[in-house]
């Protein structure tokens, strides 16, 4: 079984160019542990919130790229999320959840995933038409490399085994990341406009 | 509908003038007016909701992206965002500015408002979250732009409650 930290590093480099919002937990710690970079929020609570903030950015930046990791104990508590990001549909979001059908970080309490709960039928019937899973290293740099190139929402369940860092605090502090990734955001549309008109999409 | 359509106008033209650019909404009696205005507007960003709570990750998104904007909710849906008000919002100091339809309070005829009218102030106050009403119409574009001026200055969640005074209208 693949593992988060693999899947990770095997598209870090694609990530210089998006917007990158991540979960609590693992996730955040892992892709520190990587490299920080200052177009990396990690939203380090707000359970299910990672997603609709990722939505919230490709809305209003309909120029950027922007990539959610996210995680199925997150988004089992904000599945209307889904049929949210499928009624407006951004083109630019590609949404990632990594499923390790587990708590991970409370001890390892097994989620709905575990005894059947399928994302991507949740993701496909919410109205996302690009999703998939996927087990291997392979699948998933291949699925995440299409989905940048697509131009279309679309929502990734990568499969990975649940094991993750010993401890999950690290050295950055939440408001230092969070002014950091504003000011990046200042400095990419300084000189564009937001086009806020097109990004409008309306149900 | 005895919902004011003049008073949805003056507050919608006042959060305009704020240079609101996103609107997060679930409908509600009361907002419906407002929501249509949002539609309506080229300009307006507008993001209808499954849960309130996803609001606040989008306004936070929108804060990120340098666009202002505003939540238009219930106060029942209030209650379903705080865990994201405190937990992402406050957490991070995002400026928030909700708008609460202040439902259940006196001159309610609806019963399944009331409980959620009797908590509402107790609840903003637990959460140091300072309010002003809106309920007269010279002095909404107001308080408004103050809210909105003092969230910018704090970094923190304001709210303003929308009033039955502000948003109905009895029939003759």
């Amino acid at each position: 079984m693949m593992q988060r930290l693999e899947c990770l590093r095997a598209i870090y480099d694609r990530l210089e160019d998006c917007l990158v919002v991540t979960i609590m937990g693992a996730v955040a710690c892992e892709l520190q542990s990587l490299g920080h970079k200052p177009n990396f929020f990690y939203l380090q609570h707000a359970m299910g919130l990672g997603s609709s903030t990722g939505l919230g950015l490709a809305l209003c930046l309909p120029k950027q790229k922007i990539v959610v990791f996210d995680g199925d104990g997150s988004i089992l508590m904000n599945l209307g999320g889904y049929t949210t990001l499928a009624r407006y549909r951004p083109r630019n979001l590609v949404h990632v959840v990594f499923d390790n059908e587990s708590l991970l970080s409370v001890g390892g309490f097994p989620t709905a995933t575990s005894t059947g709960s399928d994302l991507e039928g949740v993701a496909r019937a919410s109205g996302i038409a690009r999703t998939k899973t996927v087990h291997t290293i392979e699948e998933f740099t291949d699925v995440f490399d299409d989905a940048l190139k697509a131009n279309d929402l679309t929502s990734i369940i990568a499969k990975v085994e649940a094991v993750g860092p010993k401890g999950y605090v690290t050295e950055l502090a939440l408001l230092e990341n969070r002014f950091q990734f504003k000011r990046h955001i200042e400095k990419l549309t300084a000189n564009t406009h937001r086009g806020d008109a097109e990004a409008r999409r309306k149900s | 509908m005895p919902v004011s359509l003049a008073n949805s106008g003056v507050v919608y033209d006042a959060l305009k003038k704020c240079g609101i650019g996103l609107v997060s909404a679930l409908p509600e009696t009361w907002l419906v007016h407002l929501i249509r205005m949002a539609e309506d507007d080229p300009k307006m960003i507008l993001v209808r909701l499954a849960k309130e709570e996803e609001g606040v990750g989008i306004s936070a998104g929108a804060h990120f992206a340098g666009v202002k904007s505003a939540m238009l909710m219930q106060n029942h849906g209030f209650l379903a965002s705080i865990n994201g008000i405190v937990s992402l919002a406050q957490l991070y100091r995002i400026p928030l500015l909700m708008l609460i339809s202040y439902r259940g309070h006196f001159g309610e005829r609806d019963p399944w408002q009331t409980q959620g009218g009797g908590v509402t102030e107790p609840l903003l106050r637990a959460l140091g979250i300072p309010y002003s009403f809106l309920d007269d119409p010279a002095k909404v574009e107001k308080r408004i732009a103050e809210a909105q001026t003092w969230a910018y200055a704090s970094l923190h969640p304001a709210a303003l409650l929308l009033t039955r005074e502000l948003m109905w209208e009895e029939p003759a």
